[in-house]
């Protein structure tokens, strides 16, 4: 392989700011590709996760994976296709299982599942850990939860990795300048066999978040803002980095719940570069690097940035400033409004495609347009999922709710992300606020997120949610769901239909 | 994986935009542990009432259309979970070719392997093989993936873009696990590489 000594000089110099001796940057050498070009981060942690390209162009590549996390429904056939293949795990200790998405969320904790298949899929997956070597976070483990919570409170996820896993969410990763993507099944079995992805390189696209937040004003209205400007595809085919001072300006956790969310307007992966606030999140975490190891690793994860040339496919800007609190009202994650609007008229849009999908996305929200989204009456309220409920998630909701009591008519839950927040709430008060305020306080899993146990709506049910997606029936058959942030969910929980947060942080 | 050449049969439109893998498979049909009986879990809640009664008004329950082998679909169709459980139930279902203008990420590679052919085409290609679908008298193509074109009932003919990897993946029904094993001393001397300079991953 030849190497372009310009672009050799590049690399050295952008990952040597100081002058430092070289590191060799040899895994990417053996790539046999680099372009003489600034680059963005993204592409410097597929450029570092590259064992070979699979085309001239480096387009499709053979992607080296750090690390996966399972869980108990889109694992099985992958461990079965190992099984009947006669293949083992690459690497067992690159992957970490945890039960969340059809386990139980009662606040009494059973190893009980609540029927036959979800029990079966327990069981399956308990043995295929086993079997293969994985360790297994079960139910009753006591740092079971959702997947998404439980790596980043692990240690599990350190910046420059590279995370494939079968869930669409493994995007929460990048708020720890992590490259996390999800993967189907078919591609589970592949990593776990060869420890790599066959992988198309995907284009940029940067979001920048100029500004400040106002009061009461969340990362949640962040992302759904941008989704809601881009579209449910406006990020398809695209990794985003988001930069800017609306971003560095979010804790960690804020900036997990962007990018969590970011797969909701298509984008397969999505990072920010990592700082201080990350490395200090992942200190002293129980699998994070120590000593000297940490020192070392914290020296590399400061070069984790995009060049200041880089050059981007897309770039859009938001104004945090401009932002407020963000509601769905439709059945998409782009169907939303502040919380301020009225639910739209499909006779003013132009395009007879989307009149035809706003029009069957009212109908089955059962909306008029023209109504206030604040006089749209909940029956249920949901806090929960692996977009919104980590400490921070909670801190805030319970802010909202301390001293007042949900309204007559409205059942609330509150479904912790892992059972180490759920500890850590309990330890801090919060599950008093809740349960005085009339809320449920349940034990950890995906939950009615996507309703895979038996939490979920009923038929026509109308659901204040601080989850990911209002998609028809998500939530339970004929539910209906308005994806707002946590302490958005607190407050029309109290009200009994949605409202304006701010209203109860003394932001209004 | 079944090996796929030239295929002629029904296209269905089913033209909305950003239909989500929960619509394609509901959470119900998720509870296995293999690939079976995902057939009668595919747009389980279109294609059937609360009470398990066929719904006559979908496409996909009326003829010609009960029999399309192609699904002339809207834009970012496959969006949502990873649920590859919406691939596996399409497939039992019959359906080989997806037309589209655009898909999700994660759906679209689900496709690929599992011998599922999506094609991607521009919104004018698209609404035209959605037209021709929607009438009995004009919905049968025939989808050449060798020769990455499709063959409408007007006569006319579609050429298509692919990716070479995943196109001979689809010819040739690889089994993708198996060919990068191929690698391993690749992957091997990577790994070692890669975790000297990287020792708090190792």
């Amino acid at each position: 392989m030849t190497v372009n000594p310009a672009d050799r000089y590049f690399d050295l110099r952008q990952r040597n700011p100081g002058g430092a001796p070289a590191h060799p940057a040899r895994h990417r050498l053996q790539g046999g590709f680099t372009l003489a070009r600034a680059r963005t981060l993204y592409d410097k942690l597929v450029d570092s996760h590259t064992v070979r390209r699979l085309d001239d162009e480096g387009r499709q590549l053979l992607l080296y994976v750090d690390r996966t996390v399972l869980n108990e429904y889109t694992s099985p056939q992958a461990f079965t296709g190992l099984r009947e293949a006669g293949r083992l795990v690459w690497r067992p200790g690159a992957a970490l299982g945890t039960v969340d998405h059809v386990n139980p969320t009662a606040a009494r904790r059973t190893a009980a599942m609540p029927d036959d298949g979800a029990a079966r899929q327990a069981a399956y997956f308990a043995e295929n850990c086993r079997d293969f070597g994985i360790e297994l976070f079960d139910v009753l483990h006591p740092m079971q939860g959702i997947e998404h919570v439980v790596m980043p409170e692990m240690g599990l996820v350190l910046p420059g990795m590279v995370i494939a896993a079968g869930d669409s969410h493994t995007t929460t990763y990048g708020a720890f300048g992590a490259l996390g993507f999800g993967i189907g099944t078919s591609d589970i079995e592949h990593y776990l066999a060869t420890q790599t992805l066959t992988y198309g390189r995907l284009k940029t696209m940067r979001v920048t978040v100029h500004g400040d937040l106002g009061p009461g004003v969340r990362a949640k209205d962040i992302v759904m803002a941008l989704i809601r400007t881009i579209g449910a595809s406006g990020a398809t085919g695209y990794a985003i980095e988001f930069a800017g001072a609306g971003i560095s300006a979010l804790g960690v956790e804020g900036r997990m719940t962007i990018c969590n969310m970011a797969v909701e307007c298509g984008a397969r992966g999505a990072i920010m570069a990592p700082d201080d606030k990350v490395f200090a999140y992942i200190a002293g975490r129980p699998r994070a690097p120590e000593g000297d190891l940490w020192d070392r690793a914290v020296a590399q994860w400061r070069m984790l940035a995009s060049d200041p040339e880089a050059v981007f496919d897309r770039e859009v800007t938001l104004q945090a400033d401009m932002i407020e609190p963000m509601v769905t009202w439709g059945t998409s994650p782009d169907q939303a409004a502040p919380i301020g609007a009225s639910v739209p008229d499909p006779a003013n849009e132009s395009d007879p495609e989307r009149r035809r999908d706003m029009e069957r996305a009212l109908s089955y929200m059962d909306l008029r347009p023209g109504t206030p989204l604040s006089d749209i009456v909940i029956q249920r309220a949901f806090i929960g999922s692996c977009t919104n409920a980590r400490i921070e998630d909670l801190r805030d909701a319970a802010a909202v709710v301390r001293g007042r009591h949900v309204a007559a008519g409205v059942q609330a839950m509150v479904v912790p992300g892992s059972s180490s927040v759920r500890r850590q709430a309990e330890s801090e008060g919060l599950d008093r606020i809740f349960l005085e305020a009339g809320f449920e306080w349940r034990q950890s899993g995906c939950s009615m997120c996507l309703a895979m146990n038996d939490d979920m709506l009923s038929p026509g049910e109308r659901c204040a949610s601080s989850t990911n997606r209002n998609f028809e029936g998500r939530q339970g058959a004929s539910g209906r769901t308005h994806l707002m942030s946590p302490a958005m969910v607190a407050a029309a929980a109290v009200d009994g239909r949605l409202t304006d947060a701010r209203r109860y942080m003394g932001a209004l | 994986m079944q090996p796929f050449s030239i295929v002629t049969g029904v296209a269905a439109a089913l033209p909305a935009a950003n239909v989500d893998t929960d619509v394609i498979m509901p959470k119900q049909f998720l509870k296995g542990v293999d690939r079976s009986g995902l057939d009668r879990g595919v747009f389980h809640d279109q294609r059937f009432d609360n009470a398990g009664a066929v719904r006559p008004d979908f496409v996909l329950n009326r003829d010609p259309w009960c029999n399309a082998k192609f699904l002339v679909v809207g834009p970012n169709f496959g969006c949502g979970s990873s649920r590859e459980h919406a691939v596996w139930g399409l497939g039992q279902l019959g359906i080989r070719v997806l037309i589209g203008t655009s898909f999700a990420g994660i759906f679209f590679d689900n496709c690929a392997r599992n011998g599922v052919l999506g094609i991607t085409l521009d919104e004018a290609s698209t609404r035209r093989i959605s037209e021709l679908a929607t009438d009995p008298a004009t919905c049968q193509l025939t989808v050449d993936l060798p020769g990455q074109r499709v063959l409408l009932a007007d006569g006319s003919v579609v050429s298509f873009e692919i990716e070479p990897g995943r196109k001979q993946a689809l010819v040739l029904g690889l089994d993708a696990v198996g060919a990068t094993l191929q690698d391993r001393a690749a992957i091997t001397s990577f790994e070692h590489s890669y975790l000297v300079e990287n020792p708090w991953l190792a």
